[in-house]
């Protein structure tokens, strides 16, 4: 059961490691997909 | 490569928009060249209509007039000629914001994606789903738990790591999160929103998306994992041509010899593997838009070979719009996963439910001996060596009479010894002397005047025992 639970919070720890790698590295959708020119953010 | 020959069939069933065309070209002098009523019949009755006259009627910039008199500013189009050019993705676009996308004002695809992506794509894919949970119930009530034939020994083998169970989770997990959002996301529209409104679901849908999207490289990751730990044991054997002719035992009382996995979880694992890997493949492509055009390469190579031909499928169109690319990559994504849910309901029930003693695999990696001599005979006489005393229920003859033969010889030398048994690591195993000790504890146990004190403690070591040789190789 230990390895069962390490490896569901492993899940999360990579879900969110993705999602600031992701996030850092430019790839979200709006910065791939607009420029300077266009403000999404308020 | 046989991946790539699996998605090419599914992917084949998708591609009625990128048939060829073979139709005679009707006469349409009545009408100027533009389509005719036949023409919006046809397409009415679903037929296929070649569109060519339309799409290539996008007016001639050489026979422009100039731009200061009139319809020069067109650039010798008239407005039909344009939109047509829009629509049909040639017109000469410059867009302000980034992306190949950017540039497709008018996406003709996207119309027949989305009418499959929520019509057969929910009805049949959903329709397996339910499908295959209701015959597991069937199976269920019809054959009811499969039990351990044998006399339970209380003594445990260890089936898998630490490491293994791990990634097994890992993966499990992972996929279970991945199922339900992917269906979440998939079947929302239809099913959710009507019940909960569109508020509520957006909620859920943006939950879900993210879940979805991040939660994927732990399931890639796992992915790997387990293809390192698990393909040595998988590489098919000639027992498994026996275990899938006896149908793995499931409806009669006998148990086909299996090694470590069977032919069962052989096909389950390179279900996952292959399965798996194809939607790793597709869900990156997603999860990067516009950065991998697979399927119009995909189609080159159909193309090539002269498969879709085969197949009647014609001629495929080598040249798609980017979207296009994103919605065979959304539906083979769909189809794939389907299938491999489809799959892992079954792996889960007969894993859990389905058979007593299968979760302990999992669960604390350590399984009842007798659980693992009868479904994993070839396996145990791996780890432990043949053994009488614990001799597997198997209806197979040969296995059973190979190892009660050995057995009974080990048990003849060992009723000659001596009672005062004491493992001798010099030149005996340690798989050999606690097998030894445990033969030793039954025979001393029967008669009521032995003494069973010097062997209890060694009898208890099997629980942690799991030597790496068999004890027939020293």
């Amino acid at each position: 059961m230990k390895s069962m639970f390490a490896a569901f919070f492993a899940i999360l720890a990579i879900a969110v490691g993705a999602n600031l790698a992701l996030t850092q590295a430019g790839f979200s959708s709006q910065e791939r997909t607009s420029s300077s020119a266009v403000r999404l953010d308020p | 490569m046989k991946r790539i020959l699996i998605s090419l069939i599914f992917t084949l069933s998708f591609v009625s928009s990128a048939f060829a065309q073979s139709t005679a070209a009707p006469d349409r002098n009545a009408t100027g060249g533009a389509q005719t009523l036949e023409d919006i019949m046809a397409r009415q009755r679903g037929e296929e209509v070649d569109n060519s006259f339309r799409s290539d009627a996008t007016g001639d910039a050489a026979r422009a007039a100039e731009i200061s008199k009139q319809l020069g500013t067109l650039g010798g189009n008239s407005d039909p000629e344009l939109w047509r050019a829009l629509r049909f993705g040639s017109a000469d676009i410059t867009a302000s914001n980034s992306g190949p996308a950017a540039e497709v004002l008018i996406q003709d695809g996207g119309m027949s994606w989305l009418n499959l992506r929520a019509g057969p794509l929910i009805k049949y894919g959903g329709g397996l789903l339910l499908w295959v949970i209701g015959l597991l119930g069937l199976f269920y009530l019809i054959r009811g738990r499969i039990k351990i034939d044998g006399e339970k020994t209380g003594r445990k083998i260890t089936r898998f790591k630490a490491a293994e169970r791990f990634s097994h989770w890992l993966l499990a997990g992972s996929f279970l999160l991945l199922g339900a959002t992917g269906l979440i996301t998939l079947m929302g529209r239809k099913f959710l929103i009507p019940t909960f409104g569109h508020e509520a679901f957006s909620v859920l849908a943006i939950g879900s998306k993210w879940i979805h999207n991040n939660v994927s490289w732990a399931f890639i990751i796992a992915l790997v994992l387990i293809f390192v730990f698990w393909v040595v044991d998988n590489i098919p054997h000639r027992t498994d041509i026996n275990w899938l002719l006896k149908g793995g035992g499931i409806f009669s009382r006998g148990h086909p010899p299996a090694k470590k996995f069977n032919a069962g979880q052989k096909l389950i694992f390179w279900s996952v593997i292959v399965l798996g890997g194809s939607i790793s493949v597709s869900g990156i492509s997603l999860l990067f838009p516009f950065q991998f055009e697979m399927f119009a390469a995909t189609f080159a190579k159909v193309n090539a070979i002269g498969l879709g031909t085969y197949l009647g499928f014609g001629e495929l169109r080598e040249v798609l719009a980017p979207h296009e690319e994103m919605q065979y990559a959304q539906l083979w994504h769909s189809v794939v996963s389907f299938v491999l849910m489809a799959i892992i309901l079954a792996h889960i029930y007969i894993g859990s439910m389905g058979m007593e003693g299968a979760y302990d695999a999992m669960g604390s990696g350590e399984v009842e001996e007798q659980w693992a001599r009868e479904h994993h005979s070839l396996w145990v006489e791996e780890v432990l060596g043949p053994q009488v005393p614990h001799a597997p229920l198997s209806t197979d003859k040969k296995p059973v009479a190979k190892a009660a033969k050995k057995s009974a010889a080990e048990l003849a030398k060992v009723a000659d010894a001596p009672i005062t048994f004491a493992p001798t690591p010099k030149k005996k195993s340690k798989t050999q002397s606690v097998k030894l000790a445990e033969v030793k504890a039954k025979k001393a146990a029967a008669p009521k005047s032995a003494k069973p004190t010097a062997t209890k403690a060694n009898a208890k070591k099997t629980t942690a025992a799991k030597p790496k040789k068999p004890a027939s190789e020293t």
